[in-house]
């Protein structure tokens, strides 16, 4: 346990310290949502209407932008390979990676994600339920996002293969994410799409390990 | 399954099998096809359109075999590390993307007259959709390495991700939205097809898959001839 601590406090810090990484996360997912009603119109039943979905659709997004940086730089300057000495076994180095993507990436989405619906007029009665769907859906965006951050280790023209490999396996998340936030916001029972988020996550916390670990030793051969 | 491994005992098995698979294909679709065209009964709701099932079914049913034949040999090609395997999962794809895009403009033909419109964002076409961008995935990963053995291996991790993504993205993509038909032929309790439509879309079906055993082994076997013409001019 303390070694995986300590892997998601020498991630954090370097995030930290490179400085940046969490604003231009956040300033993108802003941008990307202002641009909605410049494209549809600042008509506000309009994008109440499409709020929850535009949300979730450029969450989806800002996220995908920072998966590259999960592994390209320990993989460049060596110390991935040094990693995958330690005694830890590769599957929790991973989990400790995407737990300390998640804290740079999925909570400051979540805790930004309430302000940003509050411009789409999102209706007030959602809010609960978009933030339980936030948290449960971006650890698994992390999760699978570090199966294809380490498959394209090394590969050519990494970042668009990156979003051709993750973005189909990312649907489930956006149709449930979508569906527990509109409906809370027509006042209908969200919980059971709540529930099934619940349930991708601890699938993917159960089974994306293993995926990138073992993209992870074939990147390293 | 083992024995059939060996590269050089494969390509002699495949040049005897080949032209045969060939040949029953081209038997099979012809008969196939003159079932569809001459003897199948129009729709009595749809006409003659209805006859774009005899090339829409098959491709769909071949779209999805097909990944599960890509991920199968993936997983062989991870386990036993064959490189048979991951030849055979690498020549399978592009023809199963293939498939999944005949499939998919059948289909967009097929609905222009029957729905009034060329796409609908009904769960089983989407999914069909999310299968092609799948297939995509493998072809682009498996060569965007300089390393052609490490773009294998990741190609075949995904494969195996794509294969147990597949039910959870299908009954999601359900979950969001159902105005395609149900499967009328397999079902509990008997196709609710008839008879004179099944047998020649089972017909085509099977000169589809001798079809896409063809083309799996013209394919196989050009890789195996690329590898060894590579591996005569820089002798590695």
């Amino acid at each position: 346990m303390s070694s995986f601590s300590a892997l998601v406090t020498r991630d954090l810090r370097l995030a930290f310290r490179q400085g940046g990484d969490v604003a231009n996360v956040v300033a993108f997912f802003a941008l990307a949502v202002i641009l909605f009603p410049f494209g549809v119109g600042p008509d506000p039943d309009l994008l109440a209407r499409i709020s929850a979905g535009v949300l979730w659709v450029t969450a989806l997004l800002a996220a995908l932008l920072s998966l590259e940086r999960l592994f390209d730089a320990d993989y460049h300057d060596g110390s991935l390979e040094a990693l995958s000495l330690m005694p830890v076994p590769l599957e929790v180095q991973v989990l400790a990676k995407c737990a300390a993507h998640w804290l740079t990436t999925g909570l400051p989405l979540t805790i930004v994600a309430p302000v940003l619906a509050l411009v789409l007029h999102f209706d007030a009665a959602g809010y609960p339920a978009l933030i339980a769907a936030l948290l449960l859906g971006t650890p698994v965006l992390s999760l699978i996002g570090a199966i294809g951050a380490a498959l394209t280790l090394g590969a050519r023209r990494a970042g668009v293969l990156l979003s051709l490999l993750v973005l189909p396996l990312y649907i489930p998340v956006l149709i449930f994410g979508v569906a527990a936030s509109e409906a809370a916001a027509l006042g209908l029972e969200s919980r059971p799409h709540l529930l099934l988020l619940a349930a991708l996550f601890a699938a993917s916390l159960a089974l994306a390990p293993w995926a990138a670990a073992a993209a992870l030793r074939q990147a390293l051969e | 399954m083992h024995r059939f491994a060996n590269p050089t005992r494969f390509m002699r098995i495949s040049a005897v099998l080949l032209p045969w698979c060939a040949i029953a294909a081209a038997v099979f679709v012809a008969i196939g096809l003159y079932g569809a065209l001459f003897v199948a009964p129009p729709d009595y709701q749809q006409g003659e359109a209805v006859k774009i099932m005899y090339v829409h079914v098959p491709s769909a049913w071949l779209a999805s075999l097909v990944y599960a034949v890509v991920a199968l040999a993936s997983a062989v090609a991870l386990i036993w590390r064959h490189p048979l395997a991951h030849i055979a999962a690498e020549s399978a794809a592009p023809v199963g993307a293939g498939f999944t895009f005949v499939c998919l403009v059948s289909g967009s033909l097929w609905g222009e007259p029957m729905w009034g419109t060329w796409w609908v964002w009904d769960a089983r076409l989407t999914s069909v959709l999310v299968l092609f961008f799948l297939y995509l995935g493998f072809i682009a990963l498996a060569n965007a390495f300089d390393d052609r053995t490490r773009g294998s291996r990741a190609a075949a991790i995904l494969a195996i991700v794509g294969v147990i993504n597949l039910p959870i993205i299908k009954f999601s993509v359900d979950w969001w939205n159902t105005l395609h038909q149900k499967s009328s032929v397999f079902r509990m309790g008997g196709p609710t097809i008839a008879t004179s439509m099944l047998w020649p879309l089972l017909v085509m079906a099977t000169g589809f898959l001798f079809f896409f055993a063809t083309l799996l082994m013209l394919r196989m076997r050009a890789a195996l001839l690329r590898a060894k013409v590579r591996a005569l001019r820089f002798g590695m």
